[in-house]
């Protein structure tokens, strides 16, 4: 094991590491936009919510409009991207070493331990990644979603019946659509931090740009070989 | 033989003929301008070729060809001074009691100085009269027609001197002359009497005032002078002289779309909506129109009131009437522009030029404080006339209103407004004499009301909708104005607006607050750890 101390000083002999191609380019490309748009969309919606003062706020909700059509775009993309390469399997989740995930988090990583997730392209996430993006997936993302449609088109709604008087109101609306913008900036701060915490602090950004991840002893044949169906959600097992 | 003539004595004859030509088309132009503006020349008619000596006698002339025009003004609110509120109480400015010159109950001759009739001395004046309706103060193009105050509505025609024995000299009107120029209507003659609402230029509306005489398309996009050139009547679509758009009726809410020719509508014509319809605004700007169904056109489009340069009133204080100067005159007092602030006959004014409106849900229901109605001194002002509405009563919009707060007089045993004798040359009329209590039994008795004797002030708060000087859209209010922190709406309950920190779920924003902290205070210890650990194990 001592070949683990030398990643994380970011020497290491070339011989016990290879490199494996995780992140397609759709999938990098999704990544940063992604990104790049909820940033956008957070500080603009915060200005809109009246949290502080940047853009002015008719830019701000102009910006923040523009740049939610664009993610829904993306996101139309990305679910279609999803189901049709089999990636959503990544998102299942499993509490197959979830508790070493935490132990290491809480205390491995600072003492050296080895990471007890061994990245593959057929399981990219480890357990508590997995939990996180499966509870972005399917409830920050879709509420966000509803609740910002919703409020788009709060007048539609209310001329349809369903909101109003009596009915849902605007207030409600943006109550979810805040709730779930705050629960989104607090899992961006907590996914940029842990995005410092590979084998070098840039090494998880590094391979979410190139789409090369540095693995240990990797069977390379594994990696490459053809997808064995049954074992994406085993892939934490190293 | 004639001789045919010299090139150059022919070239001058095109010349001048060519001229000749020019000018005639000139002056076709002119004429055919005047002749499509009227199928009638009123200076031909011979019944308005005579000195007349009354304003009745014009009346008279006007009505051997407009047989029935008299019998259509006798309908009007303009004649009767009077309007039925759907709450069954008897409003008009012949009943009400309001917080400027308070009621023209016991000063008719002053107050009907503005009344379209002829004579209404007190309330014996008969409405039944054809002959004293005023054709001319709403239909004079010459700018010369007035009447003067203490008249009772009456036009002096010959030079007379009011008060008898005071000095001071009332100017003869000829009427010859302005009977024969008679034309539609004008910003100058509804404005005659609208823009100096409430005994003065601007005074009472706060919207209507002179500088809307002839207004830049900054002032109103739609009156602009150089521009659109809207008079009143363009929007108060007049028919059989039954002019639409009273604030004693008014239109909170319209729903309909913008009307179209040859359809028959008996919705109010004056609504921004009845030509705008609900989606005005253009698709770059669409958001926009998602506001119309909660929010008056006025609240955006009237960014502020008295914008022409002439102050309106925006307080009124009675109680401190009566003061006089060391040598026994009348006390008058001047702000640093020069306006007057305060005056004997008056008391204290506040006075203001660009008013920011207040706003309030408004659903077209005004309730009223009249004579007889309790008034009691508490904590709130009493209210002379209120706009009712709210978020959720499903027929109200936000509107920008003119609130005008005063302090005048009531009777404290009686509990009730005071009618007062303002003006007049008696011995009991408060600007002759200064008395309230001589001012108010006076008053009081000309509607049969009881008097206890004592006269005190009461707080009180009348409300005036916004709706004129509308400015052109760039000048409208921008989203900041309310989606803001103390914005324009800041006061108005019962609506979400982004933006407005007091809308929030505080304990979302608690709660959103700490998972923010905890998020960036977990990394940050997190991440300091794993460095000094790291810096240990490379120690």
């Amino acid at each position: 094991m001592a070949s683990r101390a030398c990643w994380h000083h970011g020497g290491g002999k070339g011989d016990r590491v290879s490199r494996v191609y995780i992140f397609k380019r759709f999938e990098r490309f999704w990544h940063w936009a992604q990104a790049a748009l909820i940033i956008a969309l957070l500080v603009t919606g915060f200005e809109v919510h009246g949290s502080y003062r940047l853009a002015g706020w008719e830019r701000a909700a102009t910006l923040h409009t523009q740049a939610a059509w664009a993610l829904i775009g993306l996101w139309v993309f990305a679910i279609f991207w999803h189901f049709t390469t089999g990636e959503w399997r990544q998102y299942i989740p499993t509490t197959e070493r979830l508790d070493a995930m935490v132990t290491y988090y809480v205390s491995g990583i600072f003492t050296d331990a080895p990471h007890p997730f061994r990245k593959t392209r057929l399981s990219k996430h480890n357990p508590l990644q997995r939990l996180a993006y499966l509870l972005v997936k399917v409830l920050i993302n879709p509420l966000v979603w509803a609740s910002g449609l919703a409020y788009l088109y709060y007048n539609e709604l209310v001329a349809a019946g369903i909101a109003g008087p009596g009915g849902l109101s605007l207030g409600v609306i943006a109550l979810v659509h805040t709730g779930m913008a705050f629960l989104m900036l607090a899992f961006l701060i907590g996914h940029v931090y842990l995005a410092t915490a590979g084998h070098t602090p840039l090494a998880h950004v590094k391979a979410m740009i190139t789409g090369w991840e540095d693995l240990e002893e990797a069977p390379a044949d594994d990696a490459a070989a053809a997808p064995r169906e049954s074992s994406s959600a085993q892939g934490a097992t190293p | 033989m004639v001789k045919p003539p010299h090139a150059v004595v022919r070239c001058f004859a095109a010349i001048a003929l060519l001229l000749a030509a020019s000018s005639v088309c000139a002056e076709g132009d002119g004429a055919s301008a005047k002749l499509l503006r009227s199928t009638s020349d009123h200076t031909k008619f011979k019944v308005l070729q005579q000195d007349f000596a009354s304003g009745p006698e014009v009346t008279r002339a006007c009505l051997t060809c407009h047989t029935e025009a008299a019998k259509q003004l006798r309908l009007t609110q303009h004649w009767r001074w009077e309007y039925l509120n759907p709450d069954g109480r008897r409003l008009g400015k012949q009943n009400v009691i309001n917080n400027f010159c308070t009621s023209v109950a016991s000063n008719y001759a002053y107050c009907t100085t503005c009344h379209i009739g002829y004579g209404w001395r007190d309330a014996s004046f008969d409405f039944n009269v054809d002959e004293n309706v005023d054709c001319l103060v709403c239909h004079d193009t010459t700018g010369n027609y007035r009447k003067a105050p203490g008249f009772a509505g009456q036009v002096v025609t010959k030079d007379t001197e009011f008060p008898p024995g005071s000095g001071n000299l009332v100017k003869g009107v000829k009427l010859r002359p302005i009977a024969q120029e008679v034309a539609k209507t004008s910003r100058d003659t509804c404005g005659a009497c609208h823009f100096y609402g409430g005994g003065g230029d601007g005074v009472k509306h706060g919207d209507l005032d002179s500088s809307l005489a002839s207004p830049d398309r900054d002032l109103d996009v739609h009156m602009d002078a150089l521009g659109n050139n809207f008079t009143c009547a363009t929007c108060h679509m007049t028919q059989g002289h039954q002019v639409p758009g009273s604030r004693y009726a008014p239109t909170a809410v319209d729903r309909g779309s913008a009307r179209l020719r040859g359809k028959h509508y008996k919705t109010n014509p004056t609504t921004c909506q009845a030509c705008h319809g609900q989606t005005p605004h253009k698709p770059a700007v669409a958001k926009l129109n998602d506001h119309t169904d909660r929010i008056a056109c006025q609240t955006c489009h009237v960014p502020a009131y008295a914008r022409g340069g002439v102050a309106t009133k925006t307080s009124w204080d009675w109680s401190t009437a009566g003061m006089m100067t060391a040598d026994r005159k009348p006390m008058v007092r001047k702000d640093a522009k020069g306006r007057v602030v305060y005056t004997a006959a008056k008391g204290t004014f506040g006075l203001a030029e660009n008013v920011i409106p207040e706003y309030v849900w408004f659903n077209g229901k005004v309730t009223y404080t009249l004579l007889g109605d309790r008034v009691e001194k508490g904590p709130l002002p009493t209210r002379i006339s209120h706009f009712e509405g709210s978020a959720d009563d499903g027929a109200s919009m936000i509107w920008p209103v003119k609130v005008f707060r005063g302090k005048q007089a009531y009777d404290p045993v009686n509990k009730t407004l005071a009618v007062l004798h303002m003006a007049g040359t008696d011995d009991t009329a408060f600007w002759a004499n200064f008395n309230w209590e001589k001012a108010v039994a006076v008053g009081m008795a000309s509607v049969g009301a009881p008097f206890s004797g004592t006269v005190d002030f009461v707080e009180t708060e009348s409300m005036w909708p916004i709706t004129h000087m509308v400015a052109p859209a760039k000048k409208a209010l921008g989203c900041a104005d309310c989606h803001a922190a103390r914005g324009r709406l800041d006061k108005v309950s019962g609506v979400y607006i982004p933006g407005r920190p007091g809308d929030h779920a505080a304990w979302l924003e608690l709660i959103g607050a700490a998972l923010v902290v905890l998020a960036l205070a977990g990394a940050a210890i997190h991440g300091v750890a794993r460095l000094l650990a790291s810096r240990r194990r490379k120690g």
